[in-house]
């Protein structure tokens, strides 16, 4: 039994480690340093949020607009530890730690082992945690280190890798109606205040939609 | 600037993974706050979208990145990995970029 949920969280640790690449790149496209883009890995270690810093850093926006907005994208990770916290049942070090690793994919594949048991659960967290912190570092390294050997970010397309990396992070949470009327009256918006409001200021204006949508759209 | 953001990010990103594990479960149940929860990253990360493939110094542009992010759009529904949307987006621009 251990050892299947050892193979998936392996399997799920290098894929989504892969994405370090990614992030590495969009860092120094950003005109991170590669140390800024390690580090980052290191201590905020929750992709979306490191990805929304590059993204308002380097379309221009201040540094507190991009504190915001990965700020604003991290709220999910709360959740995570909600859900964790009665299986994990840590205290101390060990609960620093196991916050630190509290991300999508650890509660994922955590979750997906509620049939077998708190076992079962906790060794699914702790390795898939454990596993996408070492390669998404490592990664994170080699897609700073590559870029930087590349040049001129946008010739080689990296311009685009960006954008296409919150596709690719959004697309699998569109799976409900209301996900998708949310994430289309986002990009409404969002392209609407582009013009007019400070890079940055338009994604965190965004978060009045899921607002919007638990507080006033439902009336229960 | 640049360390500023990042170390305020990481410091935040971790109070808030801390948060969940600290705090009495009951704070965070309340029907309306799980639902904000669950379409705020929906909501930034499509605005994030929209940012990054229009947005440019002086306004909104469609240029190499709107295609790319298409050619994205169009191999995520056809299933394919991450890695390899994100360099198919890549490939496509800078193949515009050397026309």
């Amino acid at each position: 039994m251990s050892r299947a949920i050892l193979r998936d969280s392996l399997s799920v640790a290098l894929t989504v480690g892969v994405y370090g690449i990614a992030f590495g790149a969009a860092a120094v496209e950003a005109d991170l340093s590669v140390l800024q883009a390690c580090v980052l890995s290191l201590l905020a270690f929750t992709g979306a949020s490191q990805f929304a810093v590059v993204g308002v850093l380097g379309a221009g926006g201040s540094a507190l607009s991009a504190i915001i907005a990965a700020s604003l994208l991290g709220v999910r990770n709360s959740f995570y530890g909600l859900r964790m916290a009665p299986i994990l049942q840590v205290r101390g070090v060990k609960r620093f730690a196991a916050a630190q690793i509290t991300i999508d994919e650890s509660t994922a594949v955590s979750v997906a082992q509620e049939d077998k048991g708190l076992a079962a659960m906790r060794l699914g967290f702790w390795a898939t945690g454990v596993g996408v912190y070492i390669f998404w570092n490592i990664f994170t390294l080699l897609g700073a280190l590559g870029a930087t050997a590349l040049g001129d970010p946008a010739a080689w397309g990296l311009d685009a890798a960006v954008p296409a990396a919150f596709l690719g992070l959004l697309w699998p949470r569109l799976i409900s109606n209301s996900a998708r009327i949310v994430a289309l009256l986002s990009i409404f918006l969002c392209t609407l205040l582009i013009p007019f409001a400070a890079a940055g200021v338009p994604v965190i204006a965004c978060a009045l939609i899921p607002f919007i949508f638990a507080y006033v759209g439902d009336r229960k | 600037m640049i360390w500023t953001a990042i170390i305020a990010t990481s410091f935040i990103a971790f109070m808030l993974k801390y948060l969940g594990q600290a705090v009495p479960a009951r704070w965070l149940e309340n029907a309306r706050i799980q639902k904000f929860a669950l379409h705020l990253p929906t909501a930034l990360l499509a605005a994030l979208v929209a940012v990054q493939t229009l947005g440019n110094q002086k306004g909104i542009v469609f240029d190499a990145r709107s295609v790319a992010v298409l050619v994205a759009g169009v191999a995520l529904f056809l299933k394919a990995p991450f890695p390899v949307v994100v360099l198919l987006a890549a490939l496509t621009s800078a193949g515009i970029h050397q026309l």
